[in-house]
C-alpha cells in the first residue's frame, strides 16, 4: 500500500456561511474520537477539507470509521510525493495497479495550482496517461467514462495523486443542531429513524417503555443493543427506560379495546414530552411510516399527535418497508431487530385496533383516567443508562471471565 | 518434564480452566431459555463473540462458535460444497493438508465432487500458477491451510487471496488452526471467506472452535435442529468452552506480542544444534515456517522408538499430526514434499509454546544425542 493519507470533503457544510466554524469544529472532534484506536494518525483541518495522515497506519479500517460520520461527503485516498516527473509517473502508476484487478480503462486529471511547473495540465495528462499506459497490460484510455480516475494536484510542496474515492456518510456533524428524544421499540422502523434523525446533526436521546412482566430482560437488552449500534454514528448515547407496567394496566381496565393502542401511544407521548422538557430536547422522533400499521393512519397520527406541542419527527413517514429495511442492515440493526421477543407494542395489541380513531372519542374515553398522576409515575420512575462506542455493560460485568 | 508435543494440543491457562470451572457453576442454564438465566448466559456468549471478533478483526456476526478444528474444517467445506453444488462440483485443496481437511474432500469425491489436490514444493508450498491453472468454470472452493502443522510451512495466503479476487465466484477457506497466535493473518487483505480455528491449540480447553464465516456467504449446516450459531450450527452451546476459549485466545495473542521473540530464539537454537548432529536432516524449510514447529528426520531410527526413548527422560515429542500418528506408517506430507522412504517414515516434531524456555532447549538437545547415539549402537549390533 502506497497511499499516506486521506482527504475529507465536507460537502453541505461549506454552504453554511458564518456558521461553517462551529460545523467543522464539531467534525474535527468526531474525527478525533473515532480515530483514536489508531494513535499514528493524525488530524489536520484547512478551510475547506481534512486531511488525515496515515503514518503508516493501513487505511481500511480508517476509512471504514471515516464513514460512520456524519457531515462529510466523500473520502479521498492520496499519497505525496515530489515534484519529479518521473516519480509521479510512477507513483500514478502504482497508485493505478492498487486500485484494483477489475480496472480496464482509466484517464488522467491533473490540477495545476503551482503555475511555475514546467509542464502545463494537458502536457502532464499526456505524460502521465502514456506512462500508465505503457507500463500495464490490458488498458486503456476512456476520457468519458473511465473505471478509474488518477487525479494529480500539483502543488509548490508536492505532488498529490489519488485514484481512489469513498462516499461519506453525508448530512450534518453530530451535535451541530440540538436534540431530539427518540421513541425506541426494539422493531426495524424506529433504530432506522435515529439513525436519520442523527444524520442531519441532531444528537439522539433513547425512551424506551418496559412493561415488566409483560415485557421481559431480553426485550431490554434488544434496545440496549440497537442503542450500542446506534453510537458508531451518535457518539455517546443516553437511555431512558420507562416503567410502562401501569400505565397499561389501567389502558386495559379503562379503555375500550379498540381504542387501547391509540390511547397508549398518546400516553408514550406525554410522558416522552415530560422526558424531553427535563433533558432540554426541543423535538421528538419516532419510527412511524404511513399506513404501515393501525397506529400509523393519517386519523390515527392525528389523534395521538393531540397530546403534545413538540415537533415530532418522522424521518420514515414516506417510506416503504423495504426501503427501511435496507437502511437496517446497512446500519447494522436489522440482525438484532428481527429478535423475537414480546414488546410493549405487541403485548396488549387488541385483535382488531381502530384505524380511524379520531380525538373527540379518545378525549372522552380518557376523560376517567388520572393521566398527570400516571405520567408523574412513570416519569419519575424512569431509569437513564448511558452508552458509549467504547464498551458495553456486558463486556464490563464479564470481564473477570473473558 | 519438557514438553515439545505443542502442535498436538497445548496445556490450558491456569486462569482458563479457572473461568471454566467459574462458568460452569455460574452460568449453567441453556442460553436458549428465554428466563432470566438463560438471558445472562446469552449475553456472555454475546460478549465473548464480540470479543474474539475484535480480535481477529471481524464482525460479531462472522464468529460462529463449533465443537473444535475439525468441526469447523467440516462445516467450512462440506457447508460451500453442499450449498453451492449447483454453480459447479469442483474443489481445489492441497496435498498437504490437515487429515480433518484431506478426509472431507476425499468423502466429497465420493459422492461426486471432483477434488484437484494441489502438489507442493521441496519446502511444502504451492505454487500460485498451479492454483491458477487448475481454477474452473465449476470452481467453488478453494481451502488452503496457513501453516502446515507437521513442517510448519506457511502457504502465500495473502497471494492467493489477492489472485482469487479476480474469481469472485469462487469461496476461499482458509484452515487457520495452527497459526492463530503464532503467523499473524491479515483477514481483510487476504479475501477469506472462512477460516478455521481450534481452541485447544491456543491453550484454550478442548472440544471448542469457531469457523469466521464473512458476512454474506451462504452455507448449508452440517448439524440441524435449532436457531443457535446463526443456523449455521445447531445445539446448546458449549458455554464454558466458549468463554475459556475466548479468555485463552486474548492471552495468547497477548503472548505473542511479549514472546513471540523467545520461541523463535528456541526454536533456531534447537535447528542450529541439530543441524550439526550428523544423522539428522532438517525437514522444516529454512525460510517462511512458523515459529514454533521444527520437523527432522533421522533416517534409519524408528520414530515410535526415539520419542519412548524421550519419554523415558520426560521429554515429549511426536512423529506427524497426533490426528493421524497412529494410522500409516509414512507421513503423506512429507510424500508430498518429495521425500524418499526412509526420510519420510523416520521424521520427529517438536513444537513449543511461548513457555518454553532455552534451557529446556539445551537439554533436549542433550538428551537427543545421548538417545540417537545409543539407539545406533543398537541399530548395528
Amino acid at each position: 500500500m502506497i497511499y499516506d493519507h486521506i482527504i475529507v470533503r465536507y460537502g453541505e457544510l461549506s454552504l453554511k456561511g458564518k456558521n461553517r466554524h462551529h460545523f467543522i469544529n464539531r467534525l474535527k472532534d468526531t474525527v478525533k474520537r473515532k480515530l483514536k484506536p489508531y494513535p499514528e494518525v493524525t488530524v489536520q483541518k484547512a478551510f475547506d477539507r481534512m486531511v488525515i495522515e496515515l503514518n503508516g497506519q493501513k487505511h481500511e479500517p480508517v476509512i471504514e470509521k471515516l464513514q460512520e460520520i456524519f457531515g462529510i461527503q466523500g473520502l479521498r485516498l492520496a499519497v505525496k510525493c515530489d515534484l519529479e516527473l518521473e516519480t509521479i509517473q510512477k507513483t500514478a502508476l502504482e497508485a493505478m495497479r492498487d486500485a484494483g484487478p477489475d480496472v480496464k480503462t482509466f484517464k488522467v486529471s491533473t490540477k495545476r495550482n503551482y503555475k511555475q511547473y514546467p509542464h502545463d495540465s494537458q502536457e502532464l495528462n499526456h505524460l502521465i496517461g502514456g506512462y500508465v499506459l505503457s507500463n500495464s497490460e490490458d488498458i486503456s484510455v476512456d476520457v468519458h467514462h473511465p473505471d478509474v480516475e488518477i487525479k494529480v494536484e500539483i502543488k509548490p510542496e508536492a505532488a498529490y495523486i489519488s485514484c481512489m474515492d469513498y462516499p461519506g456518510a453525508g448530512g450534518l456533524p453530530i451535535g451541530s443542531a440540538g436534540k431530539v428524544m427518540l421513541m425506541l421499540s426494539g422493531g426495524i422502523d424506529s433504530p432506522v429513524a435515529g439513525y436519520l434523525a442523527m444524520k442531519r446533526g441532531v444528537r439522539v436521546e433513547m425512551v424506551h417503555f418496559h412493561s415488566p412482566p409483560f415485557t421481559s430482560e431480553r426485550a431490554r437488552q434488544k434496545v440496549e443493543d440497537l442503542t450500542k449500534v446506534l453510537t458508531k454514528f451518535g457518539g455517546s448515547i443516553k437511555m431512558h427506560v420507562v416503567p410502562f407496567t401501569d400505565v397499561q394496566k389501567a389502558i386495559k381496565k379503562q379503555i375500550p379495546d379498540n381504542y387501547s393502542m391509540t390511547v397508549m401511544r398518546r400516553y408514550m407521548l406525554r410522558i416522552t414530552e415530560e422526558i424531553a422538557g427535563r433533558n432540554d430536547a426541543l423535538a421528538i422522533a419516532t419510527g412511524e411510516s404511513l399506513g404501515q400499521v393501525a397506529s400509523q393512519t393519517l386519523s390515527s397520527m392525528n389523534t395521538i399527535n393531540e397530546v403534545t406541542n413538540l415537533p415530532i419527527i418522522r424521518p420514515l413517514i414516506t417510506m416503504d418497508k423495504i426501503e427501511i429495511m435496507d437502511i437496517s442492515r446497512k446500519i447494522g440493526t436489522y440482525d438484532i431487530s428481527i429478535r423475537p421477543y414480546e414488546d410493549c407494542c405487541t403485548v396488549f395489541l387488541p385483535s382488531a385496533p381502530k384505524t380511524k380513531p379520531n380525538r373527540e372519542k379518545a378525549n372522552r374515553f380518557e376523560h376517567h383516567m388520572e393521566i398527570d398522576e400516571l405520567v408523574q409515575q412513570a416519569v419519575e420512575n424512569t431509569e437513564t443508562v448511558f452508552f458509549s462506542e467504547a464498551k458495553t455493560r456486558d463486556d464490563e460485568e464479564f470481564s473477570d471471565l473473558l | 518434564m519438557i514438553y515439545f508435543d505443542n502442535s498436538a494440543t497445548t496445556k490450558p491457562f491456569p486462569e482458563v480452566l479457572e473461568t471454566y470451572v467459574k462458568v460452569s457453576e455460574q452460568y449453567f442454564a441453556n442460553p436458549s431459555s428465554i428466563h432470566r438465566l438463560g438471558g445472562e448466559v446469552e449475553r456472555l456468549i454475546n460478549s465473548a463473540r464480540r470479543q474474539i471478533a475484535e480480535s481477529i478483526g471481524v464482525k460479531s456476526n462472522e464468529v460462529v462458535f463449533t465443537s473444535g478444528g475439525t468441526e469447523a474444517n467440516n462445516l467450512a467445506i462440506k457447508g460451500i460444497a453442499i450449498e453451492h453444488q449447483k454453480r459447479g462440483r469442483h474443489l481445489i485443496t492441497t496435498e498437504i493438508e490437515h487429515a480433518s481437511c484431506h478426509a472431507t474432500f476425499k468423502q466429497l469425491e465420493k459422492i461426486g465432487f471432483e477434488v484437484t489436490f494441489l502438489p507442493v514444493d521441496a519446502q511444502g508450498r504451492i505454487s500460485l500458477t498451479d492454483l491458477e491453472r487448475s481454477i474452473k468454470d465449476e470452481t467453488i472452493l478453494v481451502s488452503i491451510m496457513h501453516v502446515n502443522n507437521e513442517l510448519g510451512t506457511i502457504q502465500p495466503i495473502k497471494e492467493v487471496g489477492e489472485m482469487l479476487k479476480r474469481h469472485p465466484k469462487i469461496f476461499f477457506h482458509v484452515d487457520h488452526i495452527q497459526g492463530i497466535g503464532k503467523v499473524p493473518l491479515q483477514f481483510d487483505q487476504s479475501g477469506i471467506d472462512l477460516c478455521s480455528f481450534s481452541s485447544h491449540k491456543f491453550h484454550g480447553p478442548k472440544g471448542c472452535g469457531f469457523l469466521y464465516v464473512r458476512s454474506g456467504v451462504a452455507l448449508s449446516p452440517l448439524l440441524t435442529g435449532g436457531e443457535q450459531e446463526f443456523r449455521k450450527r445447531a445445539g446448546t452451546e458449549n458455554v464454558p468452552g466458549i468463554i475459556a476459549m475466548t479468555k485463552a485466545l486474548r492471552l495468547t495473542l497477548l503472548s505473542m506480542e511479549e514472546r513471540m521473540n523467545d520461541m523463535i530464539d528456541l526454536k533456531e537454537f534447537i535447528k542450529d544444534q541439530l543441524s550439526r548432529l550428523d544423522p539428522v536432516q532438517i525437514n522444516t524449510p529454512e525460510r517462511g515456517s512458523a515459529p514454533h514447529i521444527l520437523n527432522f528426520s533421522i533416517p534409519g531410527i524408528k520414530p515410535e522408538v526415539l520419542i519412548h526413548s524421550l519419554e523415558e527422560k520426560d521429554i515429549f515429542v511426536s512423529t506427524k499430526s497426533a490426528c493421524s500418528s497412529k494410522s500409516d506408517a509414512v507421513s503423506r506430507v512429507l510424500e508430498a514434499v518429495g521425500y524418499d522412504f526412509d526420510r519420510a517414515s523416520s521424521a520427529i516434531r517438536v513444537s513449543f509454546n511461548f513457555e518454553n524456555t532455552l534451557s529446556e532447549g539445551e537439554i533436549f538437545v542433550e538428551a537427543l544425542k545421548e538417545v540417537v547415539s545409543n539407539l545406533q549402537k543398537v541399530m548395528r549390533e
